[in-house]
């Protein structure tokens, strides 16, 4: 993208999943963000690793996968920009429960969850502002994946 | 009620339970959306949608998934052998109401194959339509049909051509997830499209949710119903859905026809 | 419809008829006592109908008995009904035959056979007509049946007894003969054993021409129209058939249905047995090495667990569901489809029914509790 350099604010406001975000909010919540990228093929996170941070795309692609002894690594899920990467640093142990790739050069915001869930404990308006934000795409995930779990094209072996 | 000999061109591997026949018969030429009865002698017969160029006569192309004796006979048939046919049957896909229009084609698995006829006609009319553009789902890379011909037709600049998998391997650089969330992030202007679906239907559902969600109306939105088919004339009475003979009102219906006949269970 | 007036024929007139029949070419099929049911079979003679016998039913429910006169169409309609002559319950469509890897095909050639059905039921001529509308009134016409149809001679015969499952007063299907017959009887056993004649048709009038009929006096007329009334009075079975599309289809979800597939067996006797059900399947065939294969059409009943069968498994795989087809289907959607109900009021499904289920006293549950719920757009 060409132009000035935007300052992390601008950046965190634009981003589709805070929209109509209101002050005082946009601020404290841009306090926990800072700028990331990511090389194809370099990973954002590790199954099992610490959730203490989810990432909201920019632009690129990122894909989660699981690993399964004999079959490699299975993705079951491509997320692309305006999209959301990362749901477990929201809910206790706060532990990653699969691998995110970058497929592509991938810019995204990288929020810092311990911060933003200190600040919404401290607030909760601010914390329904963002648990409000996040429940559709968990609701979405979850209609997707039974769709998945369904194979509904068949089998084809 | 009886059939016309057809004789087996060629047949093609598109998948593992997945066959492409090419038929050499007489007759009348189907529409895109319309289907055949295809009879193995001996075995029994089968409704299969066309799936290839409705303009090429005298050539008939069907995809069919063996799934039962005689989809697996007709799978089995090589070049030279003789196939009945009957048909061509049903109302097909709506593309003289779709001139002028924005084209949204939504497949899923193995409900490409009845689209491919409309694709074929779209793009060979490119000029009468708007933007065309087919959001496809298959179960896995490995499981998408017609690969090349959606490779070749993606160098298109007319044409816009989503892949999405339900799972893949680390080696797939396309969409992994499922078909209705193309639908969302596609960006078509909901006002000037006619959308057109085919695949299980589960995900027919769950995508006309999805552009009913987006702002497309009942009335602009078809779709390719399927049901068990003996005579495929309205007469056995096998396909019938409620008051509706699949084999003869459809098996293309605008959605508001069967809106209210697909959500009681077991109808 | 042309009528001369009446006339009255004895038995021996009905011997006579089924002699004219015969001569002219005719197959002459009626009913006749056989496994214990009044059937419809090749008749030859007089002799060969059930005279003095009557039939009792009920739900779940058939015996015969001997009546106390010797009326020799006393009784209701059994098992059969007119449809086993006009769509067979067994047709090849076509046979293929084979040499190297050349195949042709021969049609079935249509049935040549011209059938005199003696004894057809008011509610049997409604089931004919729907059947007619069925096979014939739509785009595609089944050549069977238009073959066997068209040179048909009908002998009506007006109910001059209501079985106890029979409610075609209901569905304006009885028990008077109005149309679809070359002949109609009303057979009067009070004083002279007679029948009045009705004539329908031209071909009706000519055979009539040939028979020794004498002309109907006033007393004749009352007395068969007493017959008809009596017989209009004492159905077995009522239910109120002006609302039902609405009543059943927006009530697809009562718990009615539970409760009927609790006793349903899916055996679809009621299929086999009613006059209109009409669904077939086909059965290909062949010698092992498929030199010779062909094709033969079957009655088929949509209570089969294989009658909506498509990859993945069968749409209507519940009983509740196959139940509630079969009577959603002949008495609501079968309007939609043909412009007329499905059901003529026979009791046949009552009557063959093996657990006795009631389709008026099932419809009568339903609108006493409407739910009314319409299906989500």
């Amino acid at each position: 993208m060409s132009g000035a350099v935007k300052d992390i604010e601008t950046i965190v406001r634009e981003h589709p999943f805070f929209e109509g975000l209101l002050e005082p909010f946009g601020k404290l919540v841009s306090g926990c963000a800072r700028n990331a990228h990511f090389q194809p093929g370099e990973y954002l996170f590790h199954e099992g690793g610490a959730a203490d941070q989810f990432y909201l795309i920019r632009d690129g692609c990122v894909a989660l996968e699981i690993k399964a002894p004999g079959r490699g690594a299975i993705t079951f899920q491509t997320l692309r920009a305006d999209e959301v990467v990362g749901l477990s640093w929201l809910i206790p142990p706060y532990r990653w429960t699969y691998d995110a790739r970058a497929v592509e050069f991938t810019r995204a915001i990288a929020m810092d969850g311990a911060c933003l869930r200190g600040k919404c404990e401290a607030d909760h308006d601010l914390g329904y502002e963002v648990m409000k934000r996040f429940m559709p795409i968990l609701v979405g995930r979850l209609q997707a994946t039974r769709m998945q779990l369904l194979d509904v094209y068949g089998d084809d072996a | 009620m009886v059939p016309r000999v057809g004789r087996v061109r060629r047949r093609r591997r598109e998948s593992p339970s997945v066959w492409t026949l090419e038929i050499e018969a007489d007759g009348p030429a189907a529409a895109p959306g319309q289907f055949n009865m295809l009879t193995a002698f001996g075995i029994g017969e089968a409704a299969i949608s066309l799936s290839g160029d409705p303009a090429v006569p005298g050539r008939l192309i069907h995809t069919i998934r063996a799934v039962g004796p005689v989809s697996r006979a007709l799978t089995r048939l090589g070049a030279g052998e003789a196939l009945g046919l009957r048909g061509p049957y049903g109302a097909g896909w709506p593309l003289a109401e779709a001139a002028g229009r924005d084209v949204v084609i939504v497949a899923g698995g193995l409900g490409l194959a009845p689209l491919r006829p409309a694709l074929y006609r779209l793009l060979a009319e490119r000029e009468r339509y708007g933007r065309v553009l087919l959001l496809y789902g298959a179960r896995s890379p490995a499981d998408i049909l017609f690969r090349r011909e959606l490779e070749s037709w993606r160098k298109r600049l007319d044409v816009g051509i989503e892949v999405t998998v339900d799972h893949a391997g680390s080696d797939w650089r396309g969409h992994v997830g499922v078909a209705t969330a193309l639908i969302g992030r596609a960006g078509f202007d909901p006002a000037r499209t006619i959308a057109m679906i085919c695949g299980p239907e589960i995900m027919m559902r769950f995508s006309i949710a999805a552009l009913r969600d987006a702002g497309v109306t009942s009335q602009t939105i078809f779709l390719s119903m399927e049901r068990n088919m003996k005579c495929a004339i309205g007469l056995c009475g096998h396909c019938q859905l409620g008051p509706v003979f699949v084999c003869r009102e459809g098996p293309v219906f605008r959605h508001d026809r069967v809106a209210g006949l697909m959500t009681p269970k077991e109808l | 419809m042309e009528h001369r007036g009446h006339c009255v024929l004895t038995a021996a007139g009905l011997e006579a008829l089924i002699d004219v029949l015969r001569r002219r070419g005719y197959r002459t099929i009626g009913p006749k006592i056989r496994d214990q049911a009044i059937v419809y079979d090749d008749i030859e003679a007089v002799a060969d109908l059930p005279r003095g016998w009557t039939d009792e039913q009920a739900p779940g429910r058939y015996r015969l008995a001997r009546r106390d006169d010797e009326a020799l169409f006393g009784y209701a309609v059994g098992p059969h009904s007119w449809k086993a002559f006009l769509h067979p319950s067994m047709q090849r469509l076509w046979t293929a035959r084979r040499a190297g890897d050349v195949v042709v095909v021969t049609p079935e050639p249509a049935s040549a056979e011209r059938l005199a059905l003696i004894g057809v039921r008011a509610c049997e001529l409604k089931a004919i007509a729907v059947q007619d509308r069925v096979f014939l009134g739509g785009a595609r016409v089944d050549p069977h049946y238009q073959a066997r149809r068209a040179d048909v001679f009908v002998v009506a015969m007006n109910c001059a007894e209501a079985g106890g499952t029979c409610f075609c007063v209901s569905m304006n299907a009885g028990p008077k003969a109005d149309a679809g017959f070359d002949l109609a009887l009303t057979e009067i056993m009070d004083g002279e054993h007679r029948f009045l004649v009705e004539t329908g048709s031209a071909v009706g009038e000519e055979v009539l021409a040939e028979l020794p009929e004498r002309a109907a006096v006033q007393d004749d007329l009352a007395a068969a129209e007493a017959v008809v009334a009596r017989t209009a009075a004492s159905m077995g079975r009522q239910m109120r058939s002006d609302d039902l599309h609405d009543l059943l289809l927006d009530n697809l979800e009562h718990p009615r249905w539970d409760d009927v597939a609790d006793r349903c067996l899916t055996c679809g006797a009621c299929t086999m047995v009613c006059p209109t059900c009409f669904c077939t399947s086909v059965e290909d065939s062949s010698d092992l090495a498929v030199l010779e294969s062909s094709r033969s059409r079957r009655w088929d009943s949509c209570f089969t667990m294989d009658f909506t069968h498509v990859p993945g498994g069968s749409v209507r795989a519940s009983a509740r569901s196959r139940y509630r087809q079969w009577m959603t289907h002949k008495l609501a959607t079968w309007i939609d489809q043909f412009g007329t109900s499905g059901c003529v009021g026979c009791g046949r499904c009552l009557t063959w029914c093996p657990v006795g289920i009631d389709i008026t006293e099932e419809v009568r549950a339903i609108r006493a509790s409407p739910r009314r719920e319409t299906a989500a757009p």
